[in-house]
């Protein structure tokens, strides 16, 4: 005999049924913020290309962004191509630095240098970015970029993009050293068994095996690149013409809205409305490659999931 | 303990181990191993779990080195020479003495990578496809996939990896395979592949097998050694050898009442 056995459903208290409702608030709550920021940005975006001031086909095609000028040219390929060129040598600075820096953490460094890197690595990545632009401003270009490149100016494209490569070294580092840590232990067993030296199973085994996690990595810091603003409008200057010279100013979509927004710009105005065509220009960039980057990093967990 | 190899001495041996103990940090693993293993013959490594029959097996190929705080004390000789001397590199030690893991890890790579890297890192780069061929012949798993040598290796079924796995081995021709627990994931359709597959491969090497399973050691294995744990004056329990001597005498006569009461299943 079971005695006092009770299989009856017991009440929800009603505290538990707040606690209930506000776990599920806050989980909405981001995409709710999320789609306010599109919504705000997509029908400012649009006053901006019903002006009649204003073309599709200008904003495509013009090579100046010149919003706030007596005859403004509304052209947004200069800052689209100062954007991904400061990105590419931002790139070129911590791709590689980053991923070495995984290899060596994941699969050199002992656990005690692993102990003292990575706390150094995580306050590189909490340095606030203002910082890091005036680094550029006041270090870099001066002490590196015009005593060995001639002809640099005080605002140049290599110095700021070097400081925002630095920025992303600690963001490349971590997630390639998480996807290299996520391949099973046992491949590198197996493959020193074989009577492979480190080096090899780290080059030719893991490496090979976290390669979609670190794809993932470089798609990312590229992403944050793109969308970095204070070291790009410190140390990238304002030239608002389409220029491939590195040594001289450039003008990023970041910095040009920051720009615009700290002026006197007018609500409503076309100058005022053109800072959200920016914005959504630079939200879908960033959007995409963020899409981009969680499709691979997916497809990297499905081949170990068996 | 008590050994009883004396009517075999005229065999090879492979391994002479002379005082053996693997430590973590402080905390011993096993200790005090001596015992002699046998050219072209199958050792099986018996036991409960925690005996150290593992970390035993680990400390002959010097994968312990890969483990912070392993420290090996006591004479490991292959074949004359001391594995530990300062002189030794480990990866050579790695290309002489294969080894075959608890869980099959074939790299995610083809079928055919899988068998190649181990030859290009150890410079066999000559007649490569011969290589491969006679590798997953060897290993009797050619016949399943020679029409599928560029498939993942992960795609195969895990008996299927797991002589993937024993192909990339003897690919590089080492002199002594050791499997860790070989089948232990596998299921017994698999598992009675591998052993058959021993039976062939122990004419050209030898196999030191740990094995949890004791009829698999009185199945596969020519001489069988028997560990257990012992708790320690600290509490903790170190993994001590009990008896070591040919499979047969171990499995219906043996002379230590510890190895009776495993192979009878009262304990372990």
């Amino acid at each position: 005999m079971y005695k006092n056995l009770n299989l009856t459903k017991t009440k929800t208290k009603p505290l538990e049924s707040f606690v209930k409702f506000f776990i599920k608030f806050s989980a909405f709550a981001a995409i709710l913020i999320s789609i306010a920021i599109v919504f705000t940005l997509l029908t400012e975006a649009i006053n901006f290309f019903q002006d009649p001031e204003v073309t599709i086909r200008e904003y495509f095609t013009a090579t100046r962004w010149t919003p706030t000028f007596k005859n403004p040219v509304y052209g947004v390929l200069p800052l689209i191509s100062s954007t991904l060129y400061i990105a590419l040598i931002a790139c070129i600075i911590s791709f590689p630095l980053g991923l070495f820096s995984a290899i060596y953490l994941s699969e050199f460094a002992t656990r005690n240098t692993r102990k003292v890197i990575k706390p150094i690595m995580e306050i590189l990545a909490g340095v606030p970015t203002v910082v890091f632009g005036y680094f550029a401003l006041n270090w870099i270009t001066p002490n590196i970029v015009q005593r060995f490149i001639p002809g640099s100016g005080v605002f140049n494209a290599i110095s700021a993009g070097i400081a925002v490569g630095i920025m992303i070294i600690p963001t490349i580092a971590s997630i390639s050293d998480d996807a290299l840590n996520a391949v099973p232990k046992s491949l590198r067993m197996g493959s020193l068994a074989l009577g492979s030296t480190r080096r090899i199973t780290a080059l030719k085994i893991m490496l090979p095996a976290a390669l979609s996690g670190i794809i993932a990595s470089f798609i990312l810091g590229f992403s944050r690149a793109i969308g970095e603003t204070m070291i790009v409008t410190i140390a990238g200057g304002q030239y608002p013409e389409l220029n491939l010279d590195p040594r001289k100013a450039m003008y990023t979509i970041t910095s040009s809205i920051v720009n615009v927004s700290l002026g006197d710009t007018p609500h409503g105005t076309t100058a005022y409305n053109a800072l959200f065509a920016l914005g959504i220009t630079l939200f879908i960039m960033t959007f995409v490659l963020n899409i981009f980057s969680d499709y691979i990093a997916r497809k990297y967990r499905k081949e170990y999931e068996q | 303990m008590k050994t009883e190899l004396t009517t075999k001495k005229e065999l090879d041996h492979v391994f002479t181990v002379r005082d053996v103990s693997v430590s973590y940090g402080d905390f011993t693993a096993v200790k005090n191993v001596s015992m002699d293993m046998f050219k072209n013959n199958i050792t099986a490594f018996i036991g409960p779990s925690g005996c150290g029959k593992s970390t035993l097996i680990r400390s002959f190929n010097r994968m312990n080195d890969l483990i912070p705080n392993a420290a090996v004390n006591g004479e490991i000789n292959y074949q004359g020479i001391n594995l530990y001397d300062e002189e030794v590199d480990p990866v050579q030690v790695r290309r002489r003495i294969g080894m075959v893991f608890q869980k099959p890890n074939p790299f995610p790579k083809s079928i055919r990578e899988n068998i190649t890297f181990g030859l290009k890192v150890n410079n066999m780069t000559d007649n490569l496809d011969d290589r491969v061929e006679k590798a997953l012949t060897q290993a009797a798993l050619w016949d399943e996939v020679k029409n599928d040598l560029d498939k993942n290796a992960l795609d195969l079924s895990g008996g299927q990896q797991q002589r993937l796995c024993i192909a990339r081995t003897i690919a590089v021709e080492p002199d002594t395979i050791l499997m860790d627990e070989p089948c232990s994931a596998l299921d017994p359709v698999a598992t009675k592949k591998i052993e058959d597959l021993m039976q062939i491969l122990v004419k050209d090497f030898s196999i030191l097998i740990v094995t949890h399973n004791m009829q698999q050691a009185s199945r596969v294995s020519n001489y069988c050694a028997f560990f257990t744990t012992k708790a320690t004056d600290d509490g903790r329990r170190t993994g001590e050898l009990v008896e070591y001597s040919d499979t047969k005498t171990m499995f219906t006569n043996p002379s230590e009442s510890l190895t009776e009461e495993y192979i009878s299943g009262r304990f372990g």
